[in-house]
């Protein structure tokens, strides 16, 4: 369970975050969505600690991690993944190397137990036969699965996804959302995903926090959605043509 | 305001590079991959360097010292000196801030803006640690040895080229080569180039790290570390020269 409570950030006298408080709960997807520069990256890379927060308190189960000194929160930080919006794997490794990096970095296994745990997770997102290829000779959905296969490569307790579904068409980004929801189930982890894509809604949205201008405008299940009267949510989910049609059908219905 | 928030960042960010390694058997390899990179790889500009900075000073030593008064030996001490006190250790630094400098940049600059940093960080890795160490050891460890091969490069190219103009023989280069030398000027020579390889390393590491944006930022990045670089050789040359020869 990660939790935070009224925090608040800002850049150069912007409030990007204001008094945010949130519950994400364990073994379940939680959606953050929102407009692009409404603060959902700001809040992601809080809560993970790339930016250290002005006032307020963040929760992993029970320690205080904005509290940590820098080597406590290192520690931590084993029992993290993270997946960014464009995969952020080391160039100059190979997708193999890729993922048995946290196992170099983190555990006395042997090469072959690296190895094989790496092919382990590869496996699992359904990676075959790209292990000596470099991230340049992959396709932006295979970047994307790399990437997740390196973020569960320690068993981490937290997920974080940033955007997971930019870049991908449709097919893909469904591939994507389904790996994540069923790694949450898997391995029980608390997973947060930031995305303004409303398939990934629909499809793994066991939470779903709305925000604009650096507040939460709405919480609730993807169920709820449809019933909300939040005019603010609904004009960002029902944008389209195609979506409002889709409501409109729902509420026939 | 603005040099003096630099310079306490670039010292918060040595800190932050010289802490504990997280796990030296990485760091070993680390550093050799960038010994291979960084040193290895500018053995060939160095040596085209040396080459053609000995022949030109030889040339230009025997062209000014054209009055019989002066013995022909003088061309090989006055090349054999300049190279050993000045242009094997500051040029060649000066040349290698260009090379190394903006690899390093944008090579960190880079992997900033495409956040492989970040996730370094996340995987609770020191990112400053485990990207800058490796390059600022292979390059201080390296130079002295680019330093001594510029200095055999750059006599036996001045060699070539005077006997090759015949500005003078063979036997008064050598002569002049050998004569009054001051083994110490050697000692000069490494001490400055490793500072120097320190300086070109970590100035351009530092600019590199603290990337943000994107690929036009990184190259901003990049020609920022290799004026910095050059600025602090030549600023650290004056300084070191006081200390170690006055």
């Amino acid at each position: 369970m990660i939790e935070v409570k009224n925090i608040s950030k800002q850049f150069d006298n912007k409030q990007v975050l204001n008094n945010i408080s949130i519950l994400f709960e364990k073994g379940k997807t939680n959606l953050i969505i929102g407009q692009s520069g409404s603060g959902k990256t700001v809040l992601l890379k809080s809560i993970v600690g790339l930016h250290e927060i002005d006032s307020g308190k963040i929760f992993y189960d029970d320690i205080v991690f904005n509290e940590l000194n820098f080597k406590d929160k290192k520690d931590m930080r084993k029992q993290i993944g993270m997946l960014f919006q464009g995969g952020a794997l080391f160039d100059s490794s190979t997708v193999e190397e890729n993922v048995m990096f946290p196992l170099d970095m983190f555990t006395e296994m042997s090469f072959e137990e690296k190895r094989e745990r790496a092919n382990e997770c590869l496996k699992r997102v359904n990676i075959i036969n790209a292990n000596q290829l470099y991230p340049a000779e992959i396709s932006g959905g295979m970047k994307k699965r790399v990437a997740i296969a390196r973020a569960i490569a320690l068993n981490p307790k937290y997920l974080f996804c940033d955007e997971p579904n930019s870049g991908l068409d449709p097919k893909t980004a469904l591939v994507i959302d389904s790996l994540i929801k069923e790694i949450t189930i898997e391995y029980n982890m608390t997973t947060i995903v930031n995305t303004h894509d409303m398939n990934s809604v629909m499809e793994i949205g066991d939470k779903v926090i709305f925000i604009a201008d650096g507040t939460i405008w709405w919480e609730g299940t993807k169920d709820d959605i449809f019933d909300s009267d939040n005019s603010e949510l609904n004009n960002f989910i029902f944008a389209s043509k195609l979506s409002q049609k889709i409501k409109d059908l729902k509420n026939h219905h | 305001m603005n040099l003096l928030n630099h310079i306490g960042r670039y010292f918060i960010l040595l800190t932050r590079v010289f802490s504990k390694p997280e796990k030296l058997k990485i760091y070993y390899k680390e550093t050799i991959k960038e010994i291979d990179k960084l040193g290895i790889n500018s053995i060939w500009i160095v040596v085209i360097i040396s080459v053609f900075m000995g022949a030109v000073i030889t040339i230009q030593t025997a062209y000014n010292t054209e009055n019989p008064i002066y013995p022909k030996y003088l061309i090989g001490l006055t090349a054999r000196d300049t190279l050993l006190l000045e242009f094997s250790s500051t040029i060649v630094a000066l040349i290698l801030a260009g090379k190394i400098g903006s690899n390093i940049a944008s090579e960190i600059g880079t992997m900033r803006v495409t956040e492989q940093i970040d996730a370094l960080e996340i995987m609770g890795v020191n990112s400053a640690s485990y990207l800058i160490l490796p390059k600022i050891i292979a390059t201080v460890f390296f130079s002295p040895f680019l330093c001594i091969l510029s200095m055999f490069i750059g006599i036996f190219g001045g060699w070539i080229a005077g006997v090759a103009t015949g500005v003078m023989t063979s036997q008064d280069y050598i002569y002049g080569i050998q004569y009054a030398f001051i083994p110490y000027y050697i000692v000069y020579a490494l001490i400055k180039s490793a500072v120097f390889s320190f300086l070109i390393t970590s100035i351009s590491a530092y600019h590199g790290y603290n990337s943000y944006g994107g690929s036009l930022e990184v190259g901003q990045s990049s020609t920022k570390a290799v004026v910095h670089s050059s600025i602090s050789i030549l600023l650290f040359n004056l300084v070191l020269t006081q200390l170690l020869l006055s």
